[in-house]
């Protein structure tokens, strides 16, 4: 009898990755791992190393030391010393990055269809009733109004764009994706809806995420796991619930306790 | 000492000094080597403002020996401002004997056109072009569009291409149509009408293209495979029109609205000045 496996590979695994910009600026000494399907929400204050993090996470800025290595089909790659080339074809056909600010993330020239479809197009699709098609499900699935696909998103509110970026990134199915504050700049009522679609399509499509944030209410709603960062160090994870409900780290009940609640 | 007896003194040989033209000409060889690469060379001052033509003014002097004929043509025409100065610069400072039939020419300079007649091996066509960077519209950064050159991330290409259906149901790029080179690099053929896209495949003749302002040269050898880019169901398509030339009749050529009074009269004729000229003779 065949059993389960039950020691499989982490999805993604950080080992002693420091990034240092100066000393306590930037991060020090990360070690976790995400695993398929799992949700890491990253939180911390201002200035605490976490986009930092994402950034050597996803590829964009090499660590001064350590490791970050990804299970992909043909096994584990450490992301570094892969070439340039292989880095970034990863980077375009198995993951995604969602920015803060929807600016960063979409093509502000081109009309909205166009960046839903780009990143398929990167991929080789070249069938524009298909790729049209594409643009117009997942606009309905990220609740925008499919008739605007010829429309520029600069004509789109500020939580619109974030969705498009999200369409934007999703669309190739990715293994992994980042999240830098996702929620971050829009009001509380536009928040709540993007969060419950962001859940939505987490658990639709399966998508391990590593999400940053300073947002408590946002880790607790979306994140299964919780790293707490202060001056580029971890200072507590574990589960989500476990951490807001029993902070042991002196920081983290600071944190916890400093949420507003109305 | 060679014998320029027609050229003006003072001057070296077309113009450009020797260790120049052996610069450019290195940058050639490398840009034939790679077809549709853009070789950066040290762009020199040319008597003449950037973008009318100082790139392709660099190549020719470079390329021109004193036995060549040379023609030059803008817009197709052999008789425009750009063409007749061109022209007149080389006759002055080279004394190559020049000419305005194709057939005839060993060096053809030219802005915007292909000339319709098919150029023979041996034959050399040098552009003029403004931006060389077909992927400059979509990402301002050189650096970037190095890397995604080096990188063949040409997704971004598609993406304008999708732009033109989205919002004129066609594909709307009609002239600058980016065409990949040999399956590898995406090239801009030079603000040349699309119509003259697929003179570019497998062509007999040796192509070569300048940028002064940009300072970027590159070249289609050859027999190159030369596609332009297209979706699936919005096929590459040429220019067609409903009349034809005016003057010639010819039904297979590229033509020019040329308005003739103001009362909404207009007339189509031949860009090409040459074949149409010498179409008319041949009916003659």
């Amino acid at each position: 009898m065949k059993r389960p496996d039950l020691q499989r590979p982490a999805l993604l695994e950080a080992r002693g990755v420091s990034r240092l910009y100066g000393p306590g600026k930037g991060c020090e000494a990360i070690d976790f791992t995400l695993h398929r399907g799992e949700v890491l929400g990253i939180v911390g204050e201002s200035g605490s190393g976490k986009s930092t993090l994402l950034r050597v996470l996803s590829g964009l800025e090499r660590p001064d030391t350590g490791q970050v290595a990804y299970q992909s089909h043909e096994g584990e790659l450490d992301l570094y010393a892969l070439g340039e080339a292989r880095r970034r074809a990863l980077l375009r056909m198995e993951w995604g990055l969602v920015h803060q600010n929807p600016r960063d993330g979409l093509r502000l020239g081109v009309s909205a269809g166009a960046n839903i479809g780009e990143r398929l197009m990167a991929l080789g699709e070249r069938h524009y009733g298909q790729l049209r098609a594409a643009g117009q499900d997942w606009m309905g699935r990220v609740e925008l109004d499919p008739t605007r696909i010829d429309d520029a998103p600069r004509t789109f509110s500020g939580g619109m764009q974030q969705r498009l970026q999200i369409a934007r990134t999703l669309v190739t199915r990715p293994n992994l994706v980042f999240m830098d504050e996702p929620t971050g700049g829009l009001d509380v009522s536009v928040q709540a809806r993007l969060l419950d679609m962001l859940r939505t399509l987490v658990r639709e499509l399966g998508l391990s995420v590593i999400l940053v944030t300073h947002d408590l209410a946002v880790a607790r709603l979306l994140a299964h796991r919780l790293m707490v960062m202060r001056r580029g160090q971890v200072v507590e994870s574990g589960l989500t619930d476990q951490i807001l409900d029993d902070p042991q780290h002196a920081y983290t009940q600071l944190l916890v306790s400093s949420v507003l609640t109305p | 000492m060679n014998d320029y007896s027609d050229a003006a003194t003072g001057y070296n040989f077309a113009y450009l000094d020797e260790q120049t033209k052996r610069m450019i000409r290195r940058g050639l060889l490398k840009a034939v080597a790679i077809p549709g690469y853009q070789v950066p060379f040290g762009g020199r001052e040319m008597p003449m403002p950037y973008g009318w033509g100082t790139g392709g003014m660099q190549l020719t002097a470079s390329m021109l020996g004193q036995d060549d004929v040379l023609k030059v043509i803008d817009q197709g025409a052999d008789d425009t401002t750009n063409a007749v100065s061109i022209r007149a610069f080389f006759e002055r400072v080279a004394g190559v004997t020049t000419t305005s039939a194709t057939a005839e020419a060993d060096v053809i300079q030219t802005r915007h056109r292909i000339p319709e007649r098919p150029l023979r091996q041996g034959q050399i066509l040098i552009f003029q072009v403004p931006i060389p960077e077909p992927l400059r519209f979509i990402e301002p950064s050189e650096e970037e569009t190095r890397l995604m050159h080096a990188l063949e991330e040409y997704g971004v290409m598609h993406v304008k291409l999708y732009e033109d259906i989205a919002r004129h149901g066609h594909i709307a790029t009609t002239y600058a149509y980016p065409v990949k080179v040999d399956g590898r690099y995406v090239t801009d053929p030079s603000p040349i009408p699309k119509f003259d896209n697929p003179k570019l495949h497998m062509a007999e003749a040796l192509m070569l293209f300048g940028a002064g302002r940009e300072k970027r040269l590159y070249a289609i050898p050859p027999y190159t495979w030369v596609e332009s880019l297209d979706f699936e169901d919005h096929p590459f398509e040429v220019q067609q029109w409903e009349e034809p030339c005016a003057i010639c009749g010819a039904r297979d050529t590229f033509l020019d609205e040329v308005i003739t009074d103001d009362r909404g009269g207009r007339m189509f004729v031949c860009s090409d000045t040459d074949y149409c000229q010498s179409r008319r003779e041949e009916v003659a």
